[in-house]
């Protein structure tokens, strides 16, 4: 709704259109409190919404200049009404979002702040639970947010959707801003939950908003799509029931949900169109390897192992690199993984990653080393970000103390 | 049964789409209670925060109350009860009392006793 409303009352007057959304909300359910939800409560918010903009509009045409592009059909009485309706219609409000998303992709933004505005004002989550989501205080979270929105609000329009050159230009940042946002949801750092399934969808709702519009399809947004599907296929099992984190060698794959597995194998096949390689693709490819498993001994890992490889081409991080050791070590066994991990250039970026002590953990235990395999995994621990992590690493050590050699 | 009004003054407003809709789930949950033990007449309605007061003979129009006064009357809910007692132990189940401000005055509708 915010971002429809930014639509109509411009982008300088972000601010105002989160106030009239803030009292749609505050109205609605102090409506509801009394006599009961209604059945489509969201259609009841977006003509709340709309009738408080139709207030605002009225009231402040005389004061307050709103978007320049819808001018004069503002102002006019005869107009107005019809020219909300519009607005307000389903695929206007899907164009909005979209406009939205780019727009808080602003160039002058850092990522992080990217992410978090999206959240914020697409996905509609609080300052709180932003901060949440990136492991910042209150106060951190408020700050950026703030400045944020002030550069989107000094932008002189929205994102125009339109003009092809420009959508082009920017849909890679839409994109990676998308992949973070997912990421986090997926390899969550937040102090309560290992994963957050809600930042997922958001993700992948806002990634199918992009496939909607006839500049968003491409083969890398077709590829993001698939990673997420396939990755997202997974978190059933990712997190059980009791809340306890499970490595993809553990998994129930029963769990795995299908249909998602089938979506994502889908849009693999779309982005196969033209000649563009990307990160995404390449990814995908690796989560559509382990998909086909059905058990992990019957996991492909000579081509996962060549995926990493060209993964390591497009992004030589030091978490790929972990992950292709890992891959190796699974191929050819943990001593050539303990070999790959040790012969990392940026390990030391690694100091704070509690998934890099736990890799040589396994690594080391897998040789018979469990001393070192349990020092390791102790350091794990002491990094660990949430008490998910935490058990899942107590349940390592506790491996590595078993059996041990009196 | 008596029949009995509460008139909501004080009322916590605003807050996140969480805090709101907690605030709406406890609400509707003390109404659901009050009408399963068969206390709710009529659940009543929310009041917008502005309005009109005409005074006196002359039937004045101005301006009131106002949404910062603390005699604003938020809401009403219609209830019966078996004695003002009663109705005073039923209003104290209400969400209403979160707030440091809430004021829950509760009043006998008056009847004819023929």
């Amino acid at each position: 709704m915010v971002a429809t409303l930014t639509r109509i009352f411009g982008v300088h007057n972000l601010a105002l259109a989160e106030d009239v959304v803030q009292d749609a909300f505050c109205r609605a359910l102090e409506v509801w409190s009394f006599r009961g939800m209604p059945e489509n409560p969201s259609a009841w918010l977006m003509a709340t919404a709309k009738n408080r903009a139709l207030d605002v509009l009225r009231r402040e045409r005389t004061a307050r200049v709103f978007a320049p592009e819808l001018g004069r059909l503002l102002e006019s009485e005869w107009t107005l009404a019809p020219v909300m309706e519009d607005l307000f219609a389903a695929n206007a409000i899907k164009d909005d979002q979209l406009r939205m998303m780019f727009s808080c992709c602003h160039p002058r933004l850092p990522e992080e702040a990217q992410v978090a505005l999206i959240l914020h004002i697409l996905c509609g989550f609080s300052i709180d639970e932003v901060a949440g989501a990136f492991v910042n205080t209150h106060a951190a979270m408020q700050k950026r947010i703030t400045r944020a929105k002030k550069i989107l609000a000094g932008s002189k329009r929205l994102f125009d959707v339109t003009l092809a050159a420009e959508f082009s230009a920017r849909l890679p940042v839409v994109l990676r801003t998308l992949y973070l946002l997912f990421n986090e949801g997926y390899h969550g750092a937040s102090p309560e939950a290992a994963v957050r399934a809600e930042l997922c969808r958001e993700a992948m709702r806002l990634v199918s908003i992009l496939l909607d519009h006839p500049l968003g399809k491409t083969p890398a947004t077709h590829a993001l799509l698939a990673l997420m599907c396939l990755n997202a296929a997974r978190l059933p099992a990712r997190i059980d029931s009791s809340g306890d984190l499970h490595a993809l060698f553990d998994q129930d794959r029963s769990q795995w949900d299908r249909q998602l597995v089938g979506e994502g194998s889908r849009f693999l096949e779309l982005s196969a169109a033209g000649s563009e390689l990307t990160e995404y693709h390449v990814e995908a490819g690796i989560a559509a390897a382990h998909a086909q498993a059905a058990r992990a001994e019957e996991t492909d890992w000579k081509l996962i192992v060549s995926l990493y490889d060209t993964l390591m081409t497009l992004n030589p991080s030091p978490i790929v690199a972990l992950n292709r050791a890992i891959a190796i070590a699974q191929d050819e066994g943990p001593e050539r993984g303990l070999e790959e991990v040790q012969s990392m250039g940026d390990r030391d970026r690694l100091v704070a990653y509690p998934f890099y002590f736990a890799a040589l953990g396994e690594l080391e235990l897998r040789c018979g080393n469990r001393e070192t395999a349990r020092r390791h995994f102790s350091a794990a621990s002491a990094v660990a970000r949430n008490p998910m992590e935490r058990r899942f690493l107590s349940g390592r050590i506790a491996v590595c103390e078993r059996d041990a050699t009196p | 049964m008596s029949e009995f009004l509460f008139l909501y003054r004080g009322a916590d407003r605003g807050g996140s789409p969480e805090q709101l809709q907690q605030r709406m789930q406890k609400w509707t949950a003390w109404m659901k209670d009050l009408t399963a033990k068969g206390h709710m007449k009529d659940q009543g309605h929310p009041l917008e925060r502005t309005g009109k007061r005409v005074k006196g003979k002359q039937k004045t129009v101005i301006d009131g109350p106002f949404a910062e006064s603390k005699d604003l009357v938020g809401g009403y809910t219609l209830i019966e009860a078996r004695d003002l007692e009663q109705a005073v132990e039923l209003s104290k189940g209400c969400p209403i009392f979160e707030a440091e401000t809430a004021v829950l005055e509760v009043r006998p509708i008056m009847i004819m006793n023929i």
